[in-house]
């Protein structure tokens, strides 16, 4: 009894620590695990020929569902990247949208099936439409700011890239501006390693991108992106900050890339298998799962109540999804211009 | 009465626009200031915070804008040189043309990037470029080019006042040299509408910017030798007026197109193919283009400058030719 008592006070402890309630740890568990298991169905109906291309973020959970669980849904706005499935779950996508938007389907509320899959957009949840030129959203997540900032409304956006597309002008010239501006932006570069084949040694003579950040008299953080509990650590208060007016804040999250760069890579033309077995051991969900057991958060049954949760969800979600309806093929003309 | 230029006509639009709605603001390169051209002139000061100078970026300035006009602003862009604005054109092809297209309409830009364009103002390469076709060719964004001082007010206020990226053109050289008296002018132009401007019979001159009225001059000329010219004044280039466009092909026959750009690509290129596609029956003659010769842009020195640019008297050439044809 005692023992049970004193491991109930060490777990309570633990999540003051975490800033995060139980609760929370529970959803960043169930978020992550369903951005993966949803992103390894889609490889599989890609392999299987339902699905013409899949780009995922495998490797890369804990550090887009950690960043985004510190932004106020509804309120905040996102410029995402094509990887963050992640950040997109947390905002209120379901299973059941991914698959649409995998599939095309005509209902998918990102794109009606007129963007490649993972090209994010929904207007209700302040995701930002976006296209698949890397980094452009980062001048727009500095304009909305600048609008937010007129108008005096407390919001912060939070615009997210791998550390490849750090090389374009746009996100050179959106530090720069949001800098200058002191906007309430929080630029969340996801380091995994690789820009398709390039490793981050020719894309920057650099070890990080946060050291950026300096040039344009920024503030600037590096965080272990394959740590959920710490990646939110450290953007829950520049996201406070930013929130009260202490200008933008450029945090890099080290992640590493689990998979190829999309379903139409081939990664073992440019890196080992022993590479990526040493990276596997460290893969972010297993971490996860880890530390919240060693801590006593959960009782290993709860969490695998959410693997089961998760898995039919995704079961059901492909079934679902599969049965909706195409677009029709005229309405490729459609909205060219928007008519009030 | 009292004659308004062309540039007064802009500033003192903005001014109305800012004046009725807070969500119209101002950014670009030294717009605080007034700006190059004097189009922002004491905006800053009667609209504080509103008009908000940029960084010497132009990415920035149209990508900025698209965020703002996302939000629910409604930003009015300055890039101080169309020759410059090809740095942004990733910002304006890539993403603020799509952005109604892409969501299905859910999203959608109430933007305008205003620019002056064009050329006789020894502005040499990079400071004299018709830049229109390019994103002419760009579905999703508007691409207007006015002419006459009060199609430049009733022209900005719908652009501004419309949902979509607008690419306003200003004709530089125009700025101070072409007046009117605003009270007097034809009623409110619509964004997407052309003007026949001028109605003769023999031969059609189409033409936008300096070129209209480099048009008009030479169908003077014309007239005073016994040849009628119909003169269009095209004001929107995209989403182009075909009604208008071919109704005045049709009225003569005869067709002269008249542009600044350069003669391969130019916007001449797809009125000829339009008229020639769906007015072939009514044509008396070959379409004729009078443009800039296909050189990567208009040289420095005043002869060559001259030479380079089309004009009344290069025109009124043309259209003897092919009233005689």
């Amino acid at each position: 009894m005692t023992a049970v008592r004193s491991r109930r006070e060490r777990s309570k402890q633990l999540i003051d620590e975490y800033l995060l309630s139980e609760h929370q740890l529970a959803q960043m568990y169930y978020y992550m695990l369903l951005a993966r298991r949803l992103n390894e169905r889609m490889l599989a109906l890609n392999r299987q020929g339902r699905a013409p291309f899949v780009i995922a973020g495998a490797g890369q959970e804990a550090a887009q569902v950690g960043a985004a669980m510190a932004l106020k849904k509804g309120t905040d706005y996102v410029a995402p990247y094509y990887r963050d499935l992640g950040v997109n779950l947390v905002l209120g996508m379901d299973a059941r949208e991914a698959m649409l938007n995998l599939l095309a389907k005509r209902d998918d509320p990102n794109s009606y099936g007129r963007q490649m899959p993972a090209h994010w957009g929904h207007r209700e949840r302040r995701v930002v439409t976006q296209s698949s030129v890397v980094t452009t959203q980062f001048l727009h997540a500095a304009g909305i700011a600048l609008a937010a900032k007129m108008r005096k409304d407390p919001i912060v956006v939070l615009a997210s890239c791998g550390e490849g597309s750090t090389s374009r002008g746009d996100f050179h010239e959106a530090l720069n501006f949001a800098a200058i501006h002191r906007l309430p932006v929080i630029f969340f570069v996801e380091n995994n390693g690789y820009a398709i084949s390039e490793r981050t040694d020719k894309e920057m003579p650099l070890e990080h991108v946060a050291d950026r950040a300096r040039g344009y008299g920024m503030q600037s953080a590096v965080v272990d992106g394959l740590d959920a509990i710490a990646t939110y650590q450290t953007v829950a208060p520049a996201v406070a900050q930013a929130r009260n007016g202490g200008g933008p804040f450029l945090i890099e999250a080290k992640c590493y890339r689990l998979w190829p760069h999309s379903s139409d890579d081939d990664d073992t033309r440019y890196r080992t298998k022993k590479e990526l077995q040493e990276w596997a051991r460290k893969d972010p969900l297993k971490q996860f799962r880890q530390r919240v057991e060693d801590d006593h958060i959960f009782p290993p049954s709860e969490l695998d109540e959410i693997e089961g949760r998760v898995e039919e969800e995704v079961r059901d979600a492909v079934e679902w999804a599969m049965q909706q309806p195409d677009p029709a093929p005229e309405d490729a003309l459609g909205f060219v211009y928007k008519e009030l | 009465m009292a004659e308004t230029t062309v540039i007064e006509a802009v500033r003192s639009t903005l001014d109305e626009e800012m004046a009725g709605d807070d969500a119209v603001f101002i950014i670009g390169e030294d717009v605080e200031a007034g700006g190059v051209f004097r189009a922002t002139e004491g905006l800053a000061q009667k609209y504080p915070g509103r008009v908000i100078d940029s960084p010497l970026a132009e990415s920035s300035i149209i990508g900025v804008s698209i965020g703002a006009a996302h939000y629910g602003m409604k930003p009015v862009a300055e890039i101080q040189f169309a020759d410059f604005i090809h740095a942004g054109f990733d910002q304006l092809c890539s993403e603020a043309s799509r952005w109604s297209y892409r969501t299905r309409g859910d999203a959608w830009l109430p933007m305008v990037v205003r620019t002056p364009w064009g050329g006789g103002v020894h502005g040499g390469q990079h400071h004299s470029q018709s830049i229109e076709a390019y994103y002419a060719h760009m579905p999703g964004i508007k691409v207007v080019a006015p002419s006459f001082p009060a199609d430049y007010r009733s022209l900005l206020k719908a652009s501004i006042a419309d949902p979509n990226p607008v690419l306003f053109l200003e004709h530089k050289r125009t700025y101070r040299l072409v007046k009117q008296d605003l009270a007097a002018a034809q009623g409110e132009t619509q964004l997407g509408r052309s003007r026949i401007t001028r109605k003769g019979e023999d031969l059609t001159i189409f033409a936008y910017g300096l070129m209209l009225h480099e048009s008009l001059a030479a169908a003077d000329t014309l007239a005073s030798e016994g040849t009628e010219c119909t003169v269009v004044d095209l004001l929107t280039l995209s989403p182009l007026d075909t009604e208008t466009v071919l109704e005045a092909a049709k009225m003569t026959g005869k067709v002269l197109i008249v542009h600044e750009d350069n003669l391969t690509g130019g916007f001449g290129g797809e009125l000829a193919a339009l008229i020639a596609e769906h007015a072939f029956e009514y044509l008396d003659a070959p379409i004729r283009r009078v443009a800039a010769p296909d050189i990567p842009a208009m040289p420095f020195h005043h002869a060559m400058e001259s030479f380079f640019m089309p004009d009344r008297t290069k025109i009124a050439a043309a259209a003897r030719d092919l009233a005689a044809y």
